[in-house]
């Protein structure tokens, strides 16, 4: 069949062009997930969570939580063990994921039960109202910690925290690294992060007794394969759970993934309060228990020539997934595995990946997914390989990149990287960017005594996900046993209506990317219409909607995978309408041209008809239409790649369709004071193929930029030794703002995709891989270091820079000052000068009405065995006041010399649990030194947001108690003035020496 | 993230408040903007019976000059004070450190009393009246009193104030002629806590530094800028300890005492 032809004027592929979603935007008219109406008696659920980070449930009653206004029901880890499987797994390992803690938590903030109530105020005043026993067990917080054999098992059944190692040889590596002339190697802690969005989880749920269906709308973005992991964890078919997404997104970035598991709680929440359910996660919830990017401990070693060209790659890698492996994970792994040897000709190829679990929360998701940490690897590694031979960074670079002519190429791990001309790009960028001016910036910098330096960074960036690559983290023979997975099938529909106005469905679940906006331009070229006139729907109904497993927003898919099925379905439109038209029109179709909102015949201009007319004849005259032409017009297209493959028996895996090219380079100034460290200009080029509108490419990049500048100075999702997390709100977990993000140089060079239908490719993510790392490399070449551990904060820089600090003067040796690295133990000591006796001290110690008044807020000390009490108290510190369920005891008792004095609370807002050792020595000229040694640890909400105060906090609390002991034993008479005691006798001289009395 | 329930009065009159207080002692938070308080509310870390929303009582909301001495409402907000004009020949170091507290949004919500009894140790405000030695009034039914920022700080988040008073007016020195001053800050972004915030007066031989961020609160130290400067600046990095967090280390908070504070006091020597 003759093809038409679209010459368009009103809309062209390429073109910058203004975002169609901004203008409801920006005046407040968005659809985000909170906005969907919900039905008339809709209740809310609050989340109750585990302050611990490994521990049994003992025991939960929920009895009294029940009993208050207001609230319907409570889920807990029993309803879901009746109504529910665990989240199926990707690895075969005997562990079992529950969307809600059933005997046992093993991160802080896991699920422990679901109020149920009227408000989301009345949830929360019930979740305070649950008890939960705990049995605190040993955790394991760090990567490498968690591999030793003698580290705490967060799964006993799988007997090991590593739950997949595999090993993978490419070419002939052993051989490389015999004969290389040099072999040089770092080793990388990559931590852990999170692209954060503005709009945390939302989900509304309902449940339907008479089909035992799940309807539920929730902020999700995909992949839709989770679609099957949902359904078979809520024990229906796929039409048993119907999931719909609202049309705006608060931004995603990966995270919303994670709300899979949320999904299932609240629909089963739903049937447990025979009600829809809506629960909207709070930014403490998100930070601590969403998800996040794997942290990655990373061996790389690279066997090199004197020149500098590599010949062999040897990675060694722990991801750490968190307590459990929730699906898609280990995908962060294995959608970089086919691109390990990133832009670079090296054929030899050694990896071992280990997957580790620890007491963290599961990660997911995240923008750059598995780049970050691979190019951080690996570029900061080509950087020094250059520092080792004494070679430019850039002359490796270029000595290694894979040469324009073996496009496309195949990588040894599998990927076939479609298209590129990375030398053109280097070159685009050296001169656009300015790098010898920066050079002599640096020259200049050096020479003034600062610290100045340049890093680069060159990446492949993948888009459009295999669907099987995630299947590489099984051997050959099980992925036999499993029956092969691959493709990425996309899909959009489009239909004219009656009136001629076009619409579109695609699945593709946007993000803020600006998806309608490009979809409606590919159309509006196709039709020859006014992009106005297209309509792109981007709500997704899985009970109506066409989807695939595939379907969804992530690995940068939409340019390249989604906007082509757009153009499949508008182009079939398109030649339905010409055949129509010509038969109208008494010309070929293969004549007819789409412009201007009107179908022209090219031999006759005179001759053309109204792009409405010819689209209504299919609804109002389908008797006149041509023989074979069914009527109505809806086209639905699916589209997949032939090109993504399952992995073979060797284990080589296409892990992406598109690969894009990213080279970057920046200048950093260093203040050599305060470390901190300022772009001084950042450059980015970026081939992603053939652009479909580079304003949206433009602000892909910067986004991605803006997050990676968070990832390289700012942001490191962190935790306590005992697993106690520790960056819960946005002031302990910096998200640079716009006065932190400097605008980079942007340049583009296209060469388009020869496998996708419009030649793009994706572009979301480059940046994310790249700029950390480039950041990185520029402090490495400035400071001369070669361990460089991200964030890059002002004092983790100015400690590099060196600090050489005076041995402490005698009297400021005490531990106090130091708080232990880590940071999850609180400990000081102090010294308290009494004038009664040492007997007289002990056994006031020893007497539970002395205790009770000394120990603050005590409300009520019972006897609980031998020196051993329960008590109710209110610790107390400024403004914050928190009701501990605490049980007290004195151990280790030496009369009169020494004893302990130990404590151990839970309350709603965490738990606390230290110890005093207590010495007493007897004065010269009578009465007593009392000195004490504490130690603390305290976990849950007051740990996570809180952690910046509560060194200072705790010492507020230890020191009323011995203050109260002394006045105790002394008599209310005793003051501070006279006597020295510890850091107070520190302050007071320091007020003497000051301004105490001052002008 | 939603607080417990608790009674709310918008108070008008000072009596008001005091009567309220004296009643209410233990269960009675004044609310003066806010912008810790509701963070801590909606955390669920603080209880309190009944909220006293101190911002519309006028009397606690003036600017004045008495003599030598600024004297501040507590219920004046950061923006307020930042816009009052004379500020920076009044007391130049407020308005030097005031651009530092949070930004243009908590500062138009944030109180000066407000930021003051929360006492947060690398809070700006609470080191600009530590090395003014300004004072703060405070009030209850029982008694009116006056605490010099020395006594009135005692730790983290810790004050002199009883439960039964309010802090009613600030009392900052009016710089006195041939007073310099000097302020500096280092945070993690614009507007976030401070890891070490240094401020300065020099008048003449005399000098005063001091620092917050480093100890569970402001701390201030008479300095000889000369020779033994740099000890000094030892000795007392040394002295205010440090704590390591997730942002910086012990270490190089002393660090920055002792080369910003050197440099800082250099600058602001004439």
């Amino acid at each position: 069949m003759a093809t038409a032809t679209q010459e368009s004027t009103t809309s062209a592929l390429g073109e910058r062009q203004t975002r169609l979603e901004d203008d409801a935007l920006l005046r407040g008219l968005g659809q985000y997930a909170d906005d969907l109406a919900t039905t008339p008696g809709t209740l809310q659920a609050a989340v109750l969570r585990s302050p611990h980070a490994h521990a049994r449930l003992v025991a939960l009653d929920a009895g009294e939580a029940l009993a208050m206004p207001g609230v319907h029901a409570v889920l807990t880890g029993a309803d879901v063990q009746r109504w529910a499987a665990p989240l199926p797994v990707g690895v075969r390992q005997p562990m079992e994921h529950w969307c809600l803690a059933v005997d046992r938590v093993r991160y802080v903030g896991e699920p422990v039960a679901v109020v149920v109530a009227d408000s989301r105020y009345l949830a929360e005043d019930a979740l305070d109202a649950i008890r939960a026993d705990y049995e605190v067990l040993d955790a394991v917080v760090a990567t490498e910690a968690a591999v030793a054999g003698d580290a705490p098992v967060l799964h006993e059944a799988v007997g090991s925290n590593v739950v997949n190692d595999r090993s993978f040889s490419y070419g002939e590596p052993d051989r490389a690294f015999r004969e290389a002339a040099r072999h040089v190697s770092l080793k990388i802690d990559y931590p852990r992060n999170s692209c954060t969005p503005i709009e945390c989880y939302v989900v509304v749920a309902r449940y339907d007794p008479a089909d035992g269906g799940y309807d539920v709308a929730a902020n999700f973005q995909g992949p839709f394969a989770l679609h099957s992991v949902m359904a078979r964890a809520l024990k229906v078919s796929g039409a048993g759970l119907r999931l719909r997404t609202p049309p705006d997104s608060g931004g995603s970035f990966g995270i919303k993934q994670g709300v899979l598991s949320y999904v299932v709680l609240m629909a089963l929440a739903a049937r447990k309060a025979g009600a829809p359910v809506k629960w909207v996660e709070d930014r403490l919830e998100h930070l601590q228990a969403a998800s996040s990017a794997t942290n990655r401990v990373t061996t790389i070693e690279a066997a090199v020539a004197e020149d500098g060209r590599i010949q062999g790659l040897r990675y060694d890698q722990l991801d750490d997934c968190g307590a459990y492996l929730r699906a898609p994970e280990p995908a962060t792994f294995y959608r970089m595995h086919g691109t390990l040897t990133g832009a670079y000709a090296v054929r030899n190829l050694a990896v071992r990946n280990r997957v580790v679990l620890t007491n963290k929360t599961p990660s997911g998701l995240n923008r750059g997914f598995g780049g970050p940490q691979v190019y951080f690897a690996l570029e900061r590694l080509v950087q020094h390989v250059a520092v080792e031979l004494g070679l430019d960074p850039l002359t490796v670079i270029l000595r290694n990149l894979i040469p324009a002519d073996a496009f496309p190429y195949r990588a040894p791990a599998g990927s076939l990287l479609d298209s590129g001309n990375y030398h053109a790009a280097v070159e685009l960028a050296r001169t656009g960017g300015g790098l010898q001016e920066l050079e002599e910036r640096r020259a200049a910098a050096r020479a003034a005594g600062r610290y100045y330096g340049i890093g680069f960074a060159a990446v492949v960036e993948p888009s459009i996900s295999n669907m099987g690559y995630i299947t590489t983290a099984m051997t050959p023979e099980e992925r036999r046993r499993a029956g092969p997975k691959n493709g990425a099938v996309s899909t959009a529909t489009l239909t004219v209506d009656p009136l001629g106005s076009v619409s579109v469905q695609i699945a593709s679940v946007p993000q803020g990317q600006g998806h309608r906006t490009a979809a409606a331009q590919v159309v509006a070229d196709v039709l020859g219409v006014p992009r106005e006139a297209v309509s792109v729907h981007v709500a997704l109904d899985t009970g109506k909607d066409a989807w695939s497993i595939a379907s969804g927003n992530y690995s940068s898919r939409f340019a390249g995978a989604v906007a082509g099925a757009v153009h499949k379905a508008a182009t079939r439109a398109r030649d339905r309408l010409a055949r129509i038209a010509a038969a109208q029109m008494g010309a070929d179709p293969g004549d007819l041209v789409f412009a201007d909102g009107r179908i022209h015949d090219r031999n006759d201009p005179a001759r053309s008809l109204s792009f409405h007319r010819a689209a209504g004849a299919v609804h109002w005259s389908p008797g006149l239409l041509p023989e074979d032409e069914p009527g109505g017009l809806r086209e639905t297209a699916f589209w997949s790649p032939p090109e993504l493959a399952a992995p073979d028996d060797d284990d080589r895996i296409n892990s992406s369709l598109c690969y894009g090219f990213v080279f970057d380079y920046c200048g950093v100034d260093i203040d050599p004071v305060t470390g901190r460290v300022t772009l001084d200009r950042y450059v980015t080029t970026h081939d992603a193929g053939r652009l479909l509108n580079p304003d949206l490419v433009d602000g892909q990049i910067r986004g991605g930029f803006a997050q990676a500048v968070g990832a390289a100075l700012y942001e490191e999702l962190a935790y306590g030794d005992d697993g106690s997390f520790r960056s819960g709100t946005l002031a302990d977990y910096l998200i640079p703002t716009a006065a932190e993000v400097p605008e980079p140089v942007i340049l583009h060079q296209e060469t388009p995709s020869p496998f996708t239908p419009l030649g793009a490719k994706g572009v979301g993510e480059g940046n994310n891989m790249s700029t950390p790392v480039c950041i990185a490399n520029a402090v490495a070449d400035a400071l001369g270091q070669r361990d460089i551990r991200l964030p890059l904060t002002p004092s983790r820089v100015r400690e590099m820079i060196g600090i050489t600090e005076s041995e402490p003067p005698a009297a400021h040796a005490a531990p106090s000052i130091e708080a232990p690295a880590g940071g999850s133990t609180l400990r000081a000591t102090g010294v308290v000068e009494l004038e009664a006796d040492a007997d007289t001290v002990y056994h006031a110690m020893l007497d539970p009405g002395v205790l009770s008044r000394i120990i603050p807020g005590c409300h009520a000390l019972e006897q609980d065995g031998d020196n051993a009490y329960r008590a109710d108290v209110t610790v107390g510190v400024g403004l914050i006041k928190a009701r501990f369920e605490a049980r007290v005891s004195l151990t280790d008792l030496d009369p009169p010399h020494a004893l302990r004095l130990n404590g151990a609370g839970s309350s709603a807002v965490g738990t606390a649990e230290g110890g005093a050792a207590v010495r007493l020595s007897p004065r010269e000229g009578g009465g007593t030194q009392l000195a004490y040694d504490y130690q603390a640890a305290v976990t849950g909400k007051v740990a996570s947001v809180g952690a910046r105060m509560l060194q200072g906090a705790s010492r507020v609390v230890v020191d009323q108690i011995f203050a109260r002991l002394r006045q105790e034993v002394d008599g209310p008479g005793a003051s501070a003035g006279d006597r020295a005691w510890g850091r107070r006798f520190r302050a007071w001289l320091l007020r003497l020496l000051g301004r105490g009395g001052a002008p | 993230m939603k607080p417990a329930p608790f009674d709310y009065v918008r108070a008008t009159t000072r009596d008001e408040v005091l009567t309220l207080l004296a009643e209410g002692s233990e269960q009675v938070r004044v609310l003066a903007g806010g912008q810790s308080l509701m963070a801590v509310l909606n955390m669920r870390f603080a209880q309190p019976g009944l909220l006293v929303d101190i911002t519309a009582v006028e009397e606690l909301r003036r600017i004045e000059r008495r003599g030598d001495t600024l004297v501040v409402g507590a219920a004046v907000r950061q923006a307020e004070l930042l816009a009052w004009p004379g500020l920076a020949e009044t007391v130049p170091l407020v308005a030097r450190a005031l651009p530092w507290v949070g930004h243009y949004q908590t500062r138009n919500r944030g109180t000066i009393g407000g930021s003051l009894v929360h006492a947060d140790p690398s809070a700006e405000l609470p080191l600009c009246l530590a090395t003014l030695g300004g004072s703060v009034v405070l009030e209850s039914r029982r008694r009116r009193r006056t605490v010099p920022a020395d006594d009135f700080f005692q730790g983290v988040l810790t004050t002199a104030r009883e439960p039964d008073e309010v802090l009613t007016e600030v009392h900052l020195p009016v710089a006195r002629p041939g007073s310099r001053f000097g302020f500096r800050e280092v945070a993690m972004r614009h507007g976030d806590f401070a890891l070490v915030a240094l401020a300065a007066e020099v008048r003449g031989d005399e000098a005063w530094l001091g620092v917050g961020g480093v100890a569970d609160r402001p701390v201030v130290r008479r300095m000889k800028p000369g020779a033994a400067l740099a000890d000094d600046l030892d000795a007392l990095a040394w002295e205010l300890g440090g704590e390591d967090d997730g942002h910086a280390s012990a270490r190089y908070r002393r660090q920055l005492v002792r080369e910003l504070g050197y440099t800082l006091l250099t600058e602001t020597a004439p």
